[in-house]
């Protein structure tokens, strides 16, 4: 039954039902109703990580270990524990910034530099040929089997035939057309591939179902259960071994930790895991189920890896079967054809799905950081002069997948046979392990520089080619092995093998390590000495700080173009319609009826380099854009300038707040001083009314008194004669309190005229007593003064201060009581001050007005009822002049027992005089 | 902020357990003579310790919050 007719048609069969799926989720896509847009297809996506390795390698190597196949699930497994820090950011990063490759995302990193995304999909697609290789052989080898079939007869060696009549040749040739078929179809290359990701999904599910197929044969089918393999094979001598696997492990151990590690990098630098998990994630929530939904794919996967290996083992115990083909070998043993055929299709699924993800992620590398950075340099390629670049972006991409196959064919023909197919695996394993360096540090650490990825790079990929490829060419016999043994030019050292002497390791851990040492050393070292570019510096920062960032994006651009020129840049890319459509999307935006409106600034600028790094990538459309935007290089030295700029702008709102500050405090003092102002106005208007008031008293009595007199010309001469006293009374009483007024006016305003001298205090005390004595006499009134001569003189004014003398006294003597009055002056001096005080038996001043009656025209007594004693003046006066000259005047009393009114004056210093005449 | 914050943890805890369950000398603990269900030790080890990590990064990760 299973003729070559049969497994060809399947095989064709199986890859129209790909198409056709690929072809219905694309067509869903455009409808607007992914299929692809759930955790579920996205984490089975995500199992292209399983290849013809995992279906076919991993027997092979379990046949012969035991478990050094798991370190390959086991790293993913753990290091998706930490993608949601991880992964998600590398997610957000590739959607803001438009990544289509890997390349493109570490060419972004490190400044948009072409050199570092050239260097990477170099590495790359050197890196990955073994891989790809690996797949061919496990396809051709398991289709050569399945010809043979009764029979079990291991395939040639590809080296004896010709290629045209090798199986492997055909196999690359239909892959490639595959490959094109399928990621190449497209004209709107910055699509994401949904029709791809389906048919992956889908292939995930055909794979995983023919292994498990395959294992509960085996398992349940040929041997009763898991327990009775183990149990023949403990009964063998020769397996018994495999039972306890990691016995005598010393450097084994090692060898686990390094494999493990390994494969933690390729979960994640792979092209093919980049393109379904970074590039084709629909939505970043999809992480949080395919953390754990894949990691079941890996263990489902493998839980039968065991029972088959030991199947295997049993089975065929004379060792003609190769251990990479139990899986086929099995049920073509216990003739199931139809098992053997689903077998053959998983693998198939296995090696498809690997092909074509991974050559459409390289061949996009290939052409948008390699091919497209090299001709935008060439001078004779005009981007103006192509229309349609869309097409000749894939036309590269096609020649790049077709070059890719045959290059992993080559590199199967050269070393292929060599080696075990999980052995070809690591070789590729290792090679992307060296982009972990640049990228994990680009994408945690700022002061990572372009220099550094540089010479990172370059010094793994050169330990790598030189501890893995070579070797590899070598063992095949392509090249001489010279340089593995004695060491190139005889020097031991250098071993390819045994790098300075390092040995007993597995050859993949041994490249490892030497090549992370020269990498991590290399990366770190050149960042650490080298100084970062402008560009450089702000890409790092948009990376690593990708959480913290808004919408609104820094961007500091500077340079000449018009929004018509970039939008026909873009319609050579993407096409004149869909160009035209995304401009008028990002007028609207911003609330602009046409593009033609749009400013060619450096947002827009931006814009359209996003758009196009969507296509062309990063370093690219960087240049690109450069083209016609003729961008000026922004040297690091602008960049100190803008910087500075912003430390001044700082300064300066530092500064005006320090003003507005002041400006507040003036405000509130002169608010302040504006109600002082309001306060004294006030007062003054009382000033002004009371004076007004006291002048209009005596005015009207005297203007009575002097209309009586002219009307009535008959009057009484003895009545006419007190009138004319009271007129003359009232006169002098208005003179008095002008006087006052203007002595109090004169006083206040400062323009007092001051005669300071030294001054006995006696000498004026008996002076006012002897001018008061005859109104004390006229109103029986005692005075008694009893001098101090001890008192030492003071410095006043004489006239002043005998002002204040009078004022005192005859306010004395106003207020007691005519017959029993009694006035006493008593001079003293307490603590360098004078001390005069003037006590009387009069009414007494209430407590509360006390503090009144040195305020002008503050009366005690009811003014309204009681004809006022006074101006109401004096007292105000007298205070003013007693602390003019440095003393106090206060008043003592309670009512009904009298007043005591004291003053004190500091006593003079010998040549006070003249300062204090000076002064004045 | 906090939950997510705590949920992190909680991964980066389990990637630490993770690091340690498959790792010497815990591995080395389970390589003898002996068999669970009549599977070797170590084997049947090694993927009950993946199902359990398997399994405890889907009850953080899925847990509400």
């Amino acid at each position: 039954m299973l003729q070559g007719w049969v497994i060809v048609l399947a095989s064709f069969g199986y890859i129209g039902l790909l198409f056709a799926i690929a072809y219905y989720a694309d067509r869903r896509a455009q409808a607007g109703r992914s299929i692809i847009a759930n955790p579920v297809i996205y984490s089975l996506s995500l199992a292209v990580y399983a290849t013809a390795w995992t279906f076919y390698g991993s027997v092979g190597r379990a046949a012969g270990d035991g478990v050094g196949f798991l370190p390959i699930y086991i790293g993913p497994t753990l290091i998706i524990v930490l993608w949601w820090f991880l992964l998600r950011k590398i997610i957000r990063i590739s959607k803001v910034n438009r990544i289509t490759t890997l390349a493109d995302f570490m060419s972004s990193r490190y400044g948009k530099s072409a050199l570092v995304g050239g260097l990477v999909t170099l590495i790359a697609v050197i890196g990955i040929l073994p891989y790809i290789s690996l797949q061919l052989k496990a396809v051709s080898s398991s289709f050569q089997m399945l010809l043979q079939y009764p029979e079990i007869v291991m395939p040639e060696k590809s080296g004896l035939v010709t290629i045209l009549q090798d199986t492997a040749f055909y196999v690359a040739l239909v892959m490639a057309l595959f490959t094109i078929a399928f990621g190449t179809r497209h004209l709107d290359v910055s699509e994401r591939h949904e029709g791809m990701v389906a048919a992956i999904a889908f292939e995930s599910i055909i794979k995983l179902v023919a292994f498990l197929a395959v294992g509960l044969y085996v398992t349940f089918g040929i041997f009763d259960g898991f327990g009775d393999i183990f149990r023949r094979a403990s009964a063998r001598p020769d397996l018994a071994g495999l039972l306890t696997p990691l016995t005598g492990w010393t450097v084994g151990f090692a060898d686990w930790v390094w494999l493990t590690l390994l494969s933690m990098f390729a979960i994640v630098f792979l092209p093919r895991q980049f393109q379904v998990a970074v590039i084709e994630n629909v939505d970043e929530k999809h992480l949080k189920k395919a953390m754990w939904l894949f990691p079941i794919y890996m263990l489902a996967i493998n839980i039968f890896v065991l029972p088959i290996a030991f199947g295997g083992l049993l089975t065929f115990p004379e060792g003609h079967v190769n251990s990479d083909t139990f899986v086929l070998a099995l049920p073509m043993a216990f003739h199931k054809e139809g098992l053997a055929l689903l077998v053959f299709i998983g693998g198939l699924s296995a090696a498809t799905g690997m092909v074509i993800v991974e050559t459409i992620a390289l061949s996009t590398m290939v052409c948008n950081d390699l091919v497209m950075p090299i001709l935008l340099r060439m001078k004779w390629f005009q981007v103006a002069a192509r229309p349609d670049m869309a097409a000749f972006l894939l036309d590269i991409r096609r020649w790049a997948i077709v070059a890719i196959l045959l290059l992993g064919y080559f590199y199967f023909r050269i070393a292929g046979e060599a080696y075990a197919l999980v052995s070809i695996g690591l070789i590729s394993f290792a090679a992307v392990a060296q982009f972990a360096p640049a990228f994990i540090g680009g994408l945690y650490w700022k002061g990572g520089t372009r220099g550094g990825a540089l010479a990172g790079l370059t010094a793994g990929f050169v330990v790598w080619l030189y501890t893995l490829l070579l070797p590899a060419f070598a063992k095949s016999g392509w090249l001489g092995s010279g340089f593995l043994d004695p060491g190139p030019f005889g020097i031991g050292l250098l071993k390819a093998g045994e790098l300075f002497g390092l040995s007993g390791l597995d050859q993949i851990t041994h490249a490892m390590i030497w090549s992370m040492i020269a990498n991590v050393g290399a990366y770190v070292l050149v960042s650490l000495l080298g100084r970062q570019t402008a560009a450089d510096h702000s890409q790092a920062t948009l990376f690593v700080d990708v959480f913290s960032q808004t919408g609104e994006r820094g961007l500091v651009w500077r340079g000449t173009t018009s929004a018509s020129a970039l939008q026909a840049l873009l319609g050579r890319f993407l096409g004149p319609a869909r160009a035209a459509e995304l401009f008028l999307a990002y007028a609207n935006e911003r609330g602009l009826k046409s593009a033609d409106a749009l400013g060619a600034d450096a947002e827009l600028v931006h814009f359209a380099e996003i758009q196009l790094a969507g296509t062309i990538g990063a370093a690219s459309a960087h240049t690109l854009v450069a083209t016609i935007a003729q961008e000026e290089p922004l040297s690091i030295d602008e960049v100190m300038t803008i910087i500075d700029e912003a430390s001044q702008v700082i300064a300066y709102s530092h500064k005006l707040e320090e003003k507005q500050q002041a400006l507040e405090a003036a405000t509130a003092s002169l608010q302040g001083a504006n109600l002082r102002l309001q306060e004294l106005d006030r007062l003054k208007d009382d000033f002004i009314s009371t004076v007004t008031h006291e002048l209009r008293t005596p005015l009207t009595s005297i203007r009575a008194f002097s209309e009586i007199l002219h009307d009535h010309a008959d009057i009484d001469p003895a009545e006419r004669q007190r009138f004319l006293g009271l007129i003359i009374k009232e006169s002098e009483r208005l003179t008095r309190l002008i006087n006052q007024v203007l002595d109090l006016a004169k006083l206040e305003s400062g323009l007092a005229d001051w005669q300071s001298a030294e001054l006995d205090i006696n000498e004026i005390v008996a002076e006012a007593v002897g001018a008061t004595s005859q109104i004390f006499k006229a109103r029986g009134v005692s005075l008694d003064t009893r001098p101090a001569p001890w008192v030492r003189s003071v410095m006043a004014d004489r006239d002043r201060l005998m002002q204040v003398m009078l004022n005192l006294l005859s306010n004395a003597v106003k207020f007691c009581a005519e017959g029993t009055g009694r006035v006493e002056v008593r001079i003293g001096e307490v603590d360098g001050m004078v001390r005069v005080e003037v006590l009387d038996n009069g009414v007494g001043i209430d407590r509360a007005h006390q503090a009144l009656i040195f305020e002008k025209f503050r009366q005690v007594g009811d003014t309204l009822t009681e004809k006022p004693a006074g101006t109401g003046l004096g007292l105000a006066i007298c205070r003013r002049i007693i602390d003019h000259f440095g003393g106090r005047l206060g008043v003592e009393s309670e009512i009904g027992r009298g007043a005591a009114f004291t003053f004190t004056l500091p006593v003079a210093r010998p040549g006070m005089a003249g300062a204090k005449a000076e002064n004045t | 902020m906090q939950k997510a914050n705590r949920r992190g943890a909680r991964l980066v805890g389990l990637f630490l357990l993770g690091c340690l369950l498959f790792n010497y000398p815990l591995l080395a603990l389970f390589n003898v003579r002996a068999t669970l269900f009549g599977v070797p030790l170590v084997y049947a080890y090694l993927f009950a310790a993946w199902a359990l990590l398997i399994a405890l990064v889907a009850i953080v990760v899925e847990r509400e919050g």
